[in-house]
């Protein structure tokens, strides 16, 4: 019976540690979801509303910010995007699907801006 | 027994919750993703939304004789032109810019050995295209860089470059087609051959007969080609340069494959041609993203 009540403890301990924290994550992740249901019906500009939503509840969600860099690229925001992917590497660097994203993102970036000569 | 069962029953009824605290745990914290299409718009390196109308005039080529490169870059770029961009393509003969700079530079020189001070123009009443660079020349008592025949590589294409700094020339061209934005160059196409180690992929099946791809470095004779386009965009309505972009691009075969020449430059138009759209309209890179829970 101790042993059951002290697991129930910890269980409980370890879902509710931060409160707050994990309030602000919880309301950025359903942003986060609903950006991603509305991009994938190619409604853009209200994904990055509430990818935008989901950074300001969240500044420490990096999926949040892969997903507002996407769609800033996608809407030709390229300074924006750049931010927002670098915040997202910042937050986790050792997340390959970000990394990916972001030398896609800079390649094009780099084509484009590549062999320029002035008159 | 009773007291044994039960700290048993209760151990495992605590394993049981922890195992289900941990999925819970992974689900909340657990990155899902979705792979989406995008579609990357790429704004014109330069705002050509004065124009309406664009002129492919023709290139200044050299390089190998088995393509004829201005021939062949005017006519793609003009049906690139139609079809990926918002301006009207003007149908115009193909200018042999070579012969052009060749008279013109005759033409300069002439006036260079007569010592006239007066401007000098060709038949049409336009200004020369080393007119300018002859007078200039003289004032510093030399006369203009001769123009080889037969351009074989960058130093022959190089004397041609004053040909499109001659804004008189090009102004007049302009005037002839109701100023349209205007699209010049020089083309070098040049055989290329190279040999080297070179990394390729090999089977190889060990013991157990199983196949695995391992790199291997060989010695190899190749041959290919070498692309070198500079576009020169004027504006028609003063005869200036606006923008200027060079490019280089590669290819290297098998010395044993027989690639025709024409087939290798279009491979290597068709990487720089999305770059050339791109300098004068907007443009759609599509790719895919990964978007993330």
């Amino acid at each position: 019976m101790n042993v059951r009540f002290a697991v129930l403890l910890a269980v409980v301990a370890v879902l509710s540690a931060s409160p707050s924290f994990a309030t602000n994550r919880d309301d950025a992740k359903s942003q986060v979801e609903f950006g991603i249901g509305v991009a994938e019906r190619g409604l853009w500009r209200e994904a990055i509303y509430r990818w935008e939503k989901a950074v300001e509840l969240d500044p420490t969600y990096p999926a949040a910010f892969n997903d507002l860099a996407i769609g800033y690229e996608h809407e030709g925001q390229f300074d924006k995007a750049r931010k927002a992917y670098e915040k997202a590497l910042e937050l986790d660097p050792n997340n390959s699907q970000i990394r990916q994203n972001y030398e896609l993102f800079k390649e094009i970036n780099d084509r484009t801006s590549q062999g320029k000569e002035k008159p | 027994m009773t007291g044994r069962v039960k700290g048993k029953r209760s151990r495992s009824l605590a394993l049981g919750m922890l195992a289900a605290a941990c999925a819970a745990i992974t689900l909340a914290c657990g990155t899902d993703y979705f792979e989406i299409p995008i579609e990357t718009p790429i704004q014109p390196k330069h705002d050509v939304s004065a124009f309406q109308r664009v002129l492919v005039a023709g290139f200044v080529a050299g390089g190998t004789e088995d393509v004829d490169a201005n021939q062949e870059t005017v006519r793609l770029l003009r049906s690139q032109l139609r079809t990926k961009s918002s301006l009207k393509v003007i149908d115009a003969d193909i200018m042999s810019l070579v012969e052009i700079a060749q008279d013109q530079n005759k033409a300069a020189n002439a006036v260079g050995s007569a010592d006239i001070d007066e401007p000098i123009t060709d038949r049409e009443g336009a200004p020369a295209a080393g007119a300018a660079v002859g007078s200039n020349a003289s004032d510093h008592g030399t006369q203009p860089l001769p123009l080889p025949q037969r351009i074989k590589d960058e130093k022959d294409l190089e004397p041609y470059e004053r040909l499109f700094a001659n804004t008189a020339y090009w102004k007049k061209i302009g005037e002839e087609y109701q100023n349209p934005l205007i699209v010049t160059g020089t083309v070098l196409f040049t055989p290329r051959t190279a040999s080297g180690f070179v990394q390729r992929e090999q089977e190889v099946y060990d013991g157990f007969g199983r196949r695995r791809v391992v790199p291997v470095r060989t010695y190899m004779e190749r041959k290919g080609f070498i692309l070198r386009p500079k576009f020169v965009f004027i504006d028609g309505r003063t005869g200036a340069t606006i923008y200027s972009e060079s490019r280089r691009e590669e290819i290297l075969y098998n010395a044993q494959q027989d690639t025709p020449a024409l087939s290798s430059y279009f491979e290597l138009m068709d990487r720089i041609v999305p770059d050339f759209l791109g300098t004068l309209s907007n443009q759609k890179i599509r790719g895919t993203r990964v978007l993330l829970k």
